[in-house]
């Protein structure tokens, strides 16, 4: 059996030779234990503020409406992004043209140089300095965004943010038109990485 | 001459109250945080420039992997027993209710979802799963889940959010839009992480100028 050393506490007297033990202090110097409590607590707090997700809210048109209802937008204000495979973007304005009168179907990049951010703010001025009415200078601009098959969801979202960063009021997800469809394949396949367009 | 003296004061203060406070902090926010669950399935979502925190509570989640399988989950478990119930009537599917209720996320189609039930929790990963068919425009499963769900939530307010990979492809993201539309649900969240507006945009000089983001 296990017995319990009762030597150093006891009351019994100790020997002439035998010194008093010293009466240590109770008190711990609690300076470290502070410190790491406020450590712990600062870390605990950043963990949970930055993971909080964020959401981005998004409506979708009713495809039901009579085509006839539908509004119909300004050419000279209708700015069609198409995104394609590898991060490749495409834009034009207006009605697409590749013919032997003129090519306006052009490529841009999602950051960097000749961005589509860009691309968007030269639209919205244009179209602001061509407004009629002064109430609303932006009311003709409307971008198209057509997400070709092959590009992913990350390109959407980052094309929907764009809409957010430069203000546009209106735009709208369309389908990718067949011949549209054609064009971006062939220029994806011919496309050098995308940094270089 | 005698000087006064000062009677010597000790520097060491009383850590004690500081430390009791201290440590009452960190319980207090060691018990009030939520930690996430454990992702059985494995995205990476975009960053935007929204503001709006996401719902936590009460939604309905779709996610799409980044090799474009679908998933649901729905927060709420009684909705969860609502939902296999009315699926049980209405497409004699003979779910198992209380599995259905225990299930984290639904990753399977109809005719495999007693199979996908019976799995062992661990075993249910997203990549080994097959996920609810959406592709296919004439067999859409997630348009049938949209339409039980939109009928359990009846009356109340659903939130609906899409989670998606940064590298899904575009038409999974397209097929599960179009659930929701043949269902008209035409407002939904989508999930990102949240990123400062560009130095010079539009809605930098916005915010810049102390208007409230709207979105």
């Amino acid at each position: 059996m296990a017995e319990l050393d009762t030597s150093g506490g006891g009351h019994k007297k100790k020997g002439p030779g035998v010194k008093k033990g010293k009466k240590l202090s109770t008190r711990v110097d609690l300076t470290p234990m502070v410190d790491l409590g406020f450590l712990l607590i600062t870390f605990f707090i950043f963990t949970t503020t930055m993971s909080q997700p964020t959401a981005m809210k998004l409506i979708l048109p009713d495809d039901k409406v009579n085509p006839e209802d539908q509004n119909k937008a300004k050419e000279s204000g209708v700015l069609t992004i198409i995104m394609g495979a590898d991060n490749h973007i495409y834009y034009y304005e207006g009605q697409l043209k590749v013919d032997a009168s003129g090519n306006n179907f052009k490529s841009a990049s999602y950051n960097g140089e000749n961005s589509i951010r860009d691309v968007i703010m030269k639209k919205k001025a244009d179209v602001r300095s061509r407004a009629t009415d002064p109430t609303n200078p932006e009311k003709d601009l409307v971008v198209v965004i057509k997400p070709s098959e092959e590009c992913t969801y990350q390109n959407v979202i980052d094309i929907l943010d764009e809409m957010a960063i430069n203000v546009v009021k209106k735009y709208a997800l369309v389908d990718i038109g067949k011949d549209e469809a054609t064009l971006v394949s062939i220029s994806d396949k011919s496309a050098q990485p995308p940094t270089s367009n | 001459m005698g000087r006064a003296k000062l009677p010597r004061k000790s520097t060491v203060i009383d850590m004690t109250a500081m430390c009791d406070v201290a440590f009452l902090l960190l319980s207090f926010f060691i018990l009030t945080t939520k930690f996430k669950p454990a992702e059985a399935i494995a995205v990476t979502t975009p960053s935007s420039v929204a503001a709006k925190v996401a719902p936590t509570k009460d939604f309905v989640l779709v996610t799409i992997t980044k090799d474009g399988k679908v998933f649901l989950t729905i927060d709420d478990e009684q909705k969860r027993e609502l939902v296999a119930n009315s699926l049980n009537a209405s497409r004699n599917l003979g779910i198992n209710v209380p599995a259905f209720k225990k299930a984290g996320f639904i990753g399977s189609s109809f005719a495999g979802m007693n199979s996908f039930l019976a799995l062992p929790e661990e075993a249910r990963v997203g990549d080994k799963l097959p996920g609810i068919p959406c592709k296919d425009s004439t067999n859409n499963e997630l348009t049938v889940w949209m339409q039980v769900l939109n009928e359990a939530y009846a009356g109340g307010k659903m939130d609906l959010l899409l989670k998606g990979d940064n590298l899904a492809k575009y038409p999974a993201f397209k097929s599960v839009m179009q659930a929701f539309k043949n269902n008209e649900i035409q407002k939904f969240l989508m999930i990102t992480n949240p990123e400062n507006a560009p130095t010079g945009s539009d809605l930098w000089k916005k915010s810049m100028s102390g208007e409230k983001q709207e979105n």
